[in-house]
C-alpha cells in the first residue's frame, strides 16, 4: 500500500474496531439507527472539522470556530425571535457576515504575515465576547420552521434516518472532497501547506489560497452553528466552548499532519465518528462518566501522533538510500 | 538560433537592506539560443532570475517579453506568458506526488475537474523524455535529491513555451543525466525556445551555450559570443581580475609517508545491509582522504555511518584507539567529529537564524548548553571566521538564508571549524560555489590538513577529489572497490578502477 494511506487506514480501522466492540458489548448497538445517529449528533462538529482540515492542510490553524458557533447561534436566535425574521432570510445574512469575518482574518494573516494562531485567537475572543454582548441568557427558538426541520427525515432500513443535519453534512463532505482533490484551489492548499515558499516559486497564488481557506472555514463554522441550533433549538453564548480543540483533534486523528500538506477530508469524518462512537458506547454503558470520552480521545491522540511520526521517519529511511533505485534506464 | 529578440531586460536594479543586489542590469535573449549567465557568488544571478519570474519586484528597470512589458506581473501570470524556471536547489512541494509537482497550477482537466489519469500518464511521458521511469504517484519526498532535481527540470521543460530558465540545474546530476538534459535542451532550442542557463561548471557552459553574459557584484559586465570568450577571459571577467591558470593543482603530493602519521580513526568492516557494504578505512591525522565514485555509489552513506546519523549493523569503529559506537551525531561531535552535509538547505543551515548563530551552533552544542558562550565571545568567533573565510555579509546578525549559495556554504564550514574538530567530513564542499570561492575552499581545506586535522572529502567532481586528496577510496554500487594513494591518484586511475569495477 502507498505509504501515505496508512494513517487514513488506521483511522478507519480504529472506528470499525470501536463500533465492533460496542456491538459485541451491547445488544441493540449494531443497528442503522445508532450509525445514522452518529451523523446527526455530530454533524456540527463534523462540518467544523471539515473546514479545519483545509486550514490545517494549508499549514495554519483556526481557533475561532467554537466562538463562531456560539455567536452564530445567539445571533440567529435573536434575529428570528426578537426581530421576527424568517430563518431562510437569517441564514444567508449570517453566512455572509461570517465569511467576511473569515476573510478579514485571512487578510491579516496573509497581508501582514501574522501567525494564524494569534489572529484567530483574537477572533475567538472577539466572537465569544460579541455573543455575550448580544445576549447573556440562552434564547430558545420557537419558529415553526425549526419544527418542520426537526420533523423532516429520509427513513433508512433498520430504523435509520437521514436528518436535515446529516444531509447538510453529506453535501458539505461531497463538496469538500471534490474541492480537495479535483480543483486547482484544492491542490494549491496542499501545496501551500507542503512548502509555502516553493509553492510561491511554482506560481501558486499563495495569498489568494490562504484567503480562501480562512473564508471557507468561517463559512463552514457558521454553517455548523446553524446546524447546531437545529439540534438545540436555542442560541446560547456559552455553547461550543473548546469545540475548536475537538475539531483539531478530529482532524489529527483523521490522519492530517499538523504541519500541513498531507491529509484527507474523509479521514477527518472518521476522526469525528470515532469521538461519536466512544460517546455512544459510554451512554450505552450508563455507569461511566461522559468525561471518559476525553480520556479516550487523549489516548487516541497520543497514539496517532506517534504513529504519524513513525511513518514520516519511515519515509526518511526510505529516502536516504533511495538513489539505489535505477536513475536512468 | 535566430536573431529575433524574445526577452529584453533594461536597467534593472534591486536593493535589499544593506546590499545593492542588482545595479542597472541589462540582458537580451534571442529565440532558440542557450544563453549562459555567469558570475561569482553574490553576483546577482539568482536575484536577476527572481526578478524575471516576478518573485521579486524590481526597484527600477523593465522586462519585456516579445515586446510586451511584463515587469509588474505576478509569478503565476509570468508562467502563463511562457517563462518557466527551474530554481537553484529543488523548489518543489515534498508532500505532493511527482505528477502533481510537474503539473501544479496547470493540471489537465476534464469536465471542470482535475483529470488525474491524464495527469499521471502525461507526467510519465514528460519524465520519459529525460529517460526517467519512476512511480509518479508517489510523494516527491520519497525520492533522492537527484531525482527531485530531474522532476523540477521535467516541469520546466514541459512548461517552457518561449523562455526556460535553468538555475544550477546540473549540481545534483551525474554525467549521464547531464547528457540527457543537454539533449533535451538542444531539442527545445531547435523548436525556438530560448534557454537561460546558470551553472558553475565551465565545461558545461562551453558544451551547450551560444552566448555568455557575465554579472559581477550586481553589475552587468557584458554579453559575448562563446567563440570570442576563452575560458580564461571568462574567469577573469567573473572575478574582475586576471588570473594565471586554474589552480596550482600541479603541486605534487608529497605526503606519501602516511604510516608515520598517527592514525585517528579506524573503521573495520563497518556497514549496514541494504545501505552500504562493509568497508575498511583508516584516517590519519593531517591527511585528506577522498571518496570518489558516481552518484549513488555510497559516498554520503559512508559519511552518515561514521557520523552516527545511521547506525551500522556490522563492524567496529575506533577513534584514537578506543572503540566507539555513535548512537547519534551528538556523540560523534563530542568525540571531535564534524560533518558538513551535502544538502545545506535541508540538513545544514538554519535559514532563519543569523550568520553568527549558525557559526557558533556546533561549538555551543559541544560545550553543552549550561556553559553558554557570552555574547562577546560569540561575536569574536563569528567575526574571526567571517574574516578568515571571507564570508560576504552586511552584518553578523543577518539571517543566513539571505546570503548567496557560496557564502552559505562557507558559513557551514565555519560552524564546524569553530567547534575545533579533529576529524572533519565534507560532503560536496564546493557544490553551487563559484570559481573564486571554490579555490578558496580548496585552499582552506589544504591549510587545515597541514595543521594536523584529519579530513574526509566527498565530491562528484573527480578533478576536485584528485586535486585535494592524499588518499582516495573508490566506491561503486555501495562497495569499496579500491584505494589509491600518492602517485597513483589521478582521474584516469579513478575512472579505470570504477570501470573495472568488480572486486
Amino acid at each position: 500500500m502507498n505509504n501515505k494511506y496508512i494513517p487514513l487506514a488506521a483511522t478507519i480501522f480504529v472506528f470499525m474496531a470501536l463500533f465492533g466492540f460496542g456491538s459485541a458489548q451491547f445488544d441493540s448497538f449494531f443497528s442503522m439507527r445508532v450509525f445514522t445517529n452518529l451523523f446527526t449528533d455530530n454533524a456540527f462538529l463534523a462540518i467544523t472539522a471539515i473546514g479545519m482540515t483545509f486550514v490545517i492542510l494549508s499549514g495554519g490553524i483556526d481557533l475561532s470556530v467554537g466562538s463562531m458557533i456560539a455567536c452564530v447561534g445567539v445571533a440567529t436566535a435573536v434575529l428570528i425571535e426578537h426581530y421576527q425574521l424568517h430563518p431562510l432570510v437569517v441564514f444567508p445574512i449570517i453566512l455572509i457576515c461570517a465569511t467576511l469575518f473569515g476573510s478579514f482574518m485571512g487578510f491579516l494573516i496573509e497581508k501582514y504575515d501574522l501567525p494564524p494562531f494569534i489572529v484567530t485567537l483574537a477572533g475567538m475572543f472577539f466572537l465569544r465576547g460579541l455573543s455575550f454582548v448580544i445576549s447573556i441568557e440562552s434564547i430558545p427558538i420557537t419558529h415553526s420552521f425549526y419544527d418542520s426541520i426537526a420533523d423532516f427525515y429520509i427513513p433508512l432500513p433498520g430504523n435509520g434516518s437521514l436528518t436535515v443535519s446529516t444531509l447538510i453534512l453529506l453535501t458539505v463532505l461531497a463538496g469538500a472532497v471534490y474541492i480537495a482533490h479535483y480543483t486547482r484551489i484544492g491542490r494549491n492548499i496542499y501545496a501551500v501547506g507542503g512548502n509555502e515558499q516553493s509553492a510561491a516559486l511554482l506560481g501558486v497564488p499563495v495569498g489568494r489560497t490562504k484567503l480562501f481557506v480562512y473564508s471557507a472555514n468561517s463559512f463552514l463554522a457558521a454553517l455548523a452553528g446553524i446546524v447546531f441550533t437545529f439540534y438545540t433549538f436555542s442560541g446560547y453564548s456559552l455553547a461550543a466552548m473548546g469545540l475548536e480543540l475537538d475539531a483539531i483533534a478530529s482532524v489529527v486523528i483523521g490522519g492530517t499532519l499538523l504541519s500541513g500538506g498531507v491529509g484527507y477530508v474523509v479521514g477527518t469524518i472518521f476522526g469525528v465518528l470515532i469521538q461519536g462512537v466512544i460517546q455512544t458506547i459510554i451512554s450505552f454503558d450508563g455507569t461511566l462518566n461522559s468525561w471518559w470520552t476525553k480520556i479516550f480521545i487523549g489516548l487516541l491522540l497520543f497514539i496517532f501522533i506517534s504513529l504519524q511520526r513513525l511513518i514520516s521517519s519511515g519515509l526518511l529511511l526510505k529516502w536516504w538510500p533511495s538513489d539505489k533505485k535505477p536513475l536512468v534506464n | 538560433m535566430s536573431d529575433v529578440e524574445i526577452l529584453a531586460v533594461t536597467g534593472l536594479s534591486k536593493s535589499f537592506p544593506g546590499v545593492k543586489a542588482l545595479n542597472d542590469v541589462s540582458l537580451s535573449l534571442r529565440e532558440g539560443e542557450v544563453h549562459a549567465l555567469m558570475g561569482g557568488n553574490g553576483a546577482g544571478k539568482s536575484t536577476l532570475i527572481k526578478c524575471l519570474t516576478g518573485f521579486y519586484s524590481s526597484d527600477s528597470g523593465k522586462v519585456f517579453l516579445a515586446g510586451k512589458d511584463i515587469s509588474s506581473l505576478k509569478p503565476d501570470q509570468i508562467q502563463t506568458c511562457g517563462i518557466s524556471t527551474v530554481h537553484q536547489e529543488v523548489n518543489l512541494i515534498p508532500t505532493l506526488s511527482v505528477a502533481e509537482n510537474i503539473f501544479l497550477g496547470r493540471q489537465p482537466k476534464i469536465r471542470g475537474r482535475i483529470d488525474w489519469k491524464t495527469m499521471n500518464s502525461k507526467a510519465r511521458a514528460v519524465l520519459a523524455r529525460l529517460n526517467l521511469d519512476i512511480d509518479v504517484t508517489q510523494m516527491l519526498s520519497s525520492y533522492s535529491i537527484a531525482i527531485q532535481q530531474m522532476v523540477a527540470i521535467a516541469r520546466g521543460v514541459d512548461m517552457s513555451a518561449r523562455v526556460l530558465i535553468l538555475d544550477e540545474p546540473t549540481s545534483s546530476l551525474d554525467l549521464k543525466e547531464v547528457e540527457q538534459l543537454f539533449s533535451v535542451m538542444r531539442r527545445l532550442t531547435a523548436e525556438g525556445t530560448a534557454i537561460v542557463f546558470v551553472t558553475h561548471f565551465l565545461d558545461q557552459v562551453y558544451a551547450i551555450s551560444n552566448r555568455i553574459s557575465v554579472l559581477r557584484n550586481g553589475h552587468y559586465i557584458g554579453t559575448y559570443e562563446k567563440a570570442d570568450l576563452p575560458q580564461n577571459a571568462l574567469i577573469s571577467k567573473m572575478l574582475g581580475k586576471t588570473i594565471s591558470d586554474k589552480t596550482d593543482s600541479s603541486t605534487k603530493k608529497q605526503s606519501q609517508d602516511q604510516d608515520e602519521k598517527e592514525v585517528y580513526l579506524t573503521a573495520s568492516g563497518i556497514g549496514k545491509s541494504g545501505y552500504i557494504e562493509p568497508i575498511d578505512l583508516k584516517v590519519h591525522q593531517g591527511e585528506v582522504i577522498g571518496l570518489a565514485g558516481l552518484l549513488g555509489s555510497g559516498r554520503s552513506e559512508i559519511a552518515k555511518l561514521l557520523f552516527g546519523v545511521v547506525q551500522p549493523d556490522t563492524g567496529r569503529l575506533y577513534v584514537q584507539g578506543t572503540e566507539q559506537l555513535f548512537s547519534s551525531p551528538r556523540k560523534a561531535i563530542q568525540q571531535g567529529l564534524a560533518f558538513c552535509p551535502e544538502d545545506r538547505k535541508k540538513e545544514g543551515l538554519i535559514g532563519e537564524l543569523s550568520v553568527k548563530e549558525n557559526i557558533i551552533l556546533a561549538l555551543q552544542a559541544k560545550r553543552g548548553w549550561y556553559r553558554a558562550l557570552t555574547g562577546v565571545q560569540q561575536e569574536k568567533i563569528a567575526k574571526d571566521f567571517i574574516k578568515s573565510l571571507k564570508i560576504v555579509t552586511s552584518d553578523l546578525n543577518k539571517p543566513v538564508k539571505e546570503l548567496s549559495g557560496g557564502n552559505q556554504q562557507k558559513v557551514v564550514l565555519a560552524r564546524w571549524l569553530a567547534s575545533a574538530p579533529s576529524f572533519l567530513i565534507l560532503d560536496e564542499p564546493t557544490r553551487g560555489v563559484d570559481i573564486g570561492a571554490h579555490q578558496e575552499i580548496v585552499r582552506i581545506i589544504k591549510g587545515l590538513s597541514k595543521q594536523g586535522l584529519a579530513i574526509m572529502v566527498i565530491a562528484s567532481e573527480l578533478e576536485e577529489v584528485v586535486d585535494i586528496s592524499d588518499r582516495v577510496i573508490v566506491l561503486k554500487d555501495r562497495k569499496q572497490i579500491k584505494e589509491l594513494s600518492g602517485d597513483e591518484i589521478s582521474e584516469a586511475n579513478v575512472l579505470s578502477s570504477i570501470a573495472e569495477g568488480a572486486l
